[in-house]
């Protein structure tokens, strides 16, 4: 390239720069609504949260129930399955948590019935460690629910949940 | 491509094809010179082709029927099986036909890699091609959701939280994709949609691909560049049209089998359960022509490093004609290839085994040796053996083995080899 090729950009080159640039935006506000219309709609999101009533659940009972289209698991866990959760040490875990941080009521837990590794939905007193167990891809979880052994990444979640009272439990 | 200029007889057509030359386009195809040396793996883009149209003939005839709602879908497959007239043959032939689809390009797949159709000049048509069996793939695994079975829940539970292990954006990318928090309606009606848009997306793809294909011509069993056309060449038709239709009809020999006497040999009898998103069946596992892949991502013990794995398996085909070093196309030459050629056909069907057992004991460490040789073969072994391998003589053309180079029988070479082995 010789030298007056390279020359400085004129009024042209700026109009040009503009343009496309206001274009790119227009466009893009145009596009958002065709890819935000497959998110979660106002119908679904309205389904937020559920009241559950755990009056009849018996100790070492598990119940499952359904928020938001996914199952969330309501164990009432014996005093033997509560001192095995708190007796882990940390350094054991692939996702470290304490049992007292994903069960607030020691004798309840709740939580998403989700295998973290593909989401699907593990089977209760089962697998080595006869809490859950996925049976898609062989993950084990503890009686905190936490992983302990499989391809399952991290723990099953603990949702958002409360005691409206001492026989209600609301999610969400 | 013809080198001659076509020119239409009839005034009409020749009015015509000066305005849309058409008539060109149906000559250059009827004329289109095609080595003579091909053999039966090379009929299988025409088959390829009939099932393609017959997923989208059928397809469009049972979206007539068939209702994508979550609590409908189940009921109307039931509706097509029992009361439409013949939905029954009309599902089965749809149901069965993505099994034969997949049967079909996986022959055509491999029929590439043993005579190394995938090298220069034809990268292009490889691209297409793999670009086209992905779609496939997606297209197959929308389609099985749609009866909404507990596979077919299960099924795109599991496919569809194979996102969730991008990092950061990973959970928001599946509820974008699920439209809620898990599988549901808004799931099943963009699959439903999508289901209908991708085999169009494949047709255009296949337009190109034959297109891509006609620009340097067919590869042929002996893997050398011809001289199109030539004595080593046949027009297209009746020569190729005639063998591709014989073949067809074998193929739909099997075709009908599995359509008329074990329509549902190749399913899961808990796709006859209706979706239940409380329990997981004891056992999932994806259609039959997704079982490797589905081996590979389940022999890494990591999430995120799984699924990488899985679609690296696929991405390693795309880039294969620069992983292949040697510059002779076809294995009839390459006397150690052909041996990692048949180790990798084992590889993959042994993958597509364990892919369908249980990921435990015995099976986890088969499915990982078989995945590590699988990537051996494509960034180790290809890529080395290209640049050792002592190749056999390649002859100057298709004719020379038997004529000398010439297609003129008095000019046969007087080899007295060749008559000494008579």
């Amino acid at each position: 390239m010789s030298d007056s090729d390279k020359k400085k950009p004129n009024r042209r080159d700026f109009i040009l720069t503009a343009t496309t640039a206001a274009g790119a935006v227009g466009v893009g506000a145009a596009v958002w609504p065709l890819v935000d219309q497959m998110n979660p709609d106002a119908s679904v999101k309205a389904l937020a949260s559920t009241e559950v009533d755990v009056s009849s659940v018996q100790p070492g009972q598990s119940i499952t129930v359904i928020w938001r289209g996914k199952p969330v698991f309501i164990k009432r866990r014996t005093q033997d399955e509560i001192d095995s959760a708190r007796a882990v040490d940390l350094s054991e875990l692939k996702h470290p948590e304490k049992d007292e941080d994903r069960a607030k009521d020691p004798e309840w837990l709740v939580m998403l019935g989700v295998c973290t590794h593909l989401g699907c939905v593990p089977l209760t007193d089962k697998g080595d460690y006869n809490a859950w167990f996925c049976p898609c891809h062989g993950s084990h979880y503890d009686t905190s629910g936490r992983i302990r052994k499989g391809p399952a990444p991290t723990n099953m979640e603990v949702p958002k949940y409360e005691f409206v009272n001492s026989n209600t439990i609301k999610i969400g | 491509m013809s080198d001659h200029e076509y020119t239409p007889k009839s005034k009409v057509g020749k009015w015509f094809n000066d305005r849309l030359p058409l008539l060109t386009l149906a000559n250059h195809l009827t004329d289109y010179p095609t080595p003579k040396n091909l053999n039966y793996w090379w009929t299988f883009g025409g088959i390829l082709t009939f099932c393609l149209i017959t997923q989208i003939i059928t397809g469009i005839i049972l979206g007539m029927h068939y209702v994508a709602h979550a609590d409908l879908a189940f009921q109307s497959v039931e509706h097509i099986m029992r009361d439409v007239n013949y939905g029954w043959l009309i599902r089965y032939v749809h149901a069965n036909g993505a099994s034969m689809f997949f049967l079909a390009v996986y022959i055509h797949i491999f029929r590439s890699l043993y005579y190394g159709s995938y090298k220069s000049p034809r990268e292009v048509i490889w691209i297409i091609g793999m670009l086209i069996y992905f779609l496939m793939m997606a297209t197959a695994f929308m389609g099985y959701v749609l009866p909404w079975g507990q596979m077919s829940f299960w099924g795109a539970t599991v496919i569809t939280n194979l996102f969730s292990a991008i990092p950061l954006v990973g959970d928001s990318i599946t509820t974008w994709l699920w439209g809620g928090y898990s599988v549901d309606n808004p799931t099943l009606t963009r699959f439903f949609s999508l289901h209908y848009l991708f085999p169009f997306l494949i047709l255009g793809l296949v337009v190109l691909h034959i297109w891509a294909l006609h620009v340097p011509g067919n590869n042929n069993p002996i893997g050398i560049d011809i001289k199109k056309p030539s004595k080593d060449t046949v027009p297209f038709h009746p020569y190729i049209v005639i063998k591709d239709l014989f073949a067809l009809l074998i193929f739909l020999i099997i075709f009908a089998f599995f359509v008329f006497f074990s329509p549902n040999i190749l399913g899961h009898a808990d796709n006859y359960i209706e979706a239940n998103p409380l329990v997981t069946p004891a056992h999932i596992v994806p259609e039959w022509y997704l079982l490797p892949f589905y081996a590979i991502l389940r022999s890494v013990p990591d999430k995120l490093l799984g699924v990488i794995a899985m679609f690296a398996a696929i991405f390693v085909l795309v880039i294969l004609p620069w992983l292949d070093t040697s510059k002779v196309r076809s294995t009839v030459f390459r006397p150690i290839y052909k041996q990692f050629y048949w180790f990798l056909v084992a590889d993959v069907l042994i993958l597509g085994y364990v892919g369908a057992m249980p990921a435990e004991g015995l099976y986890l460490l088969i499915a990982r040796v078989a995945t590590a040789y699988y990537f051996a073969h494509f960034l180790i072994i290809l890529p080395f053996l290209g640049m050792k391998e002592k190749t056999t003589p390649l002859p100057l053309s298709i004719t020379e083995p038997v004529l000398g180079g010439s297609a003129d029988m008095a000019m046969a070479k007087n080899n007295s080899d060749y008559k000494e082995k008579l």
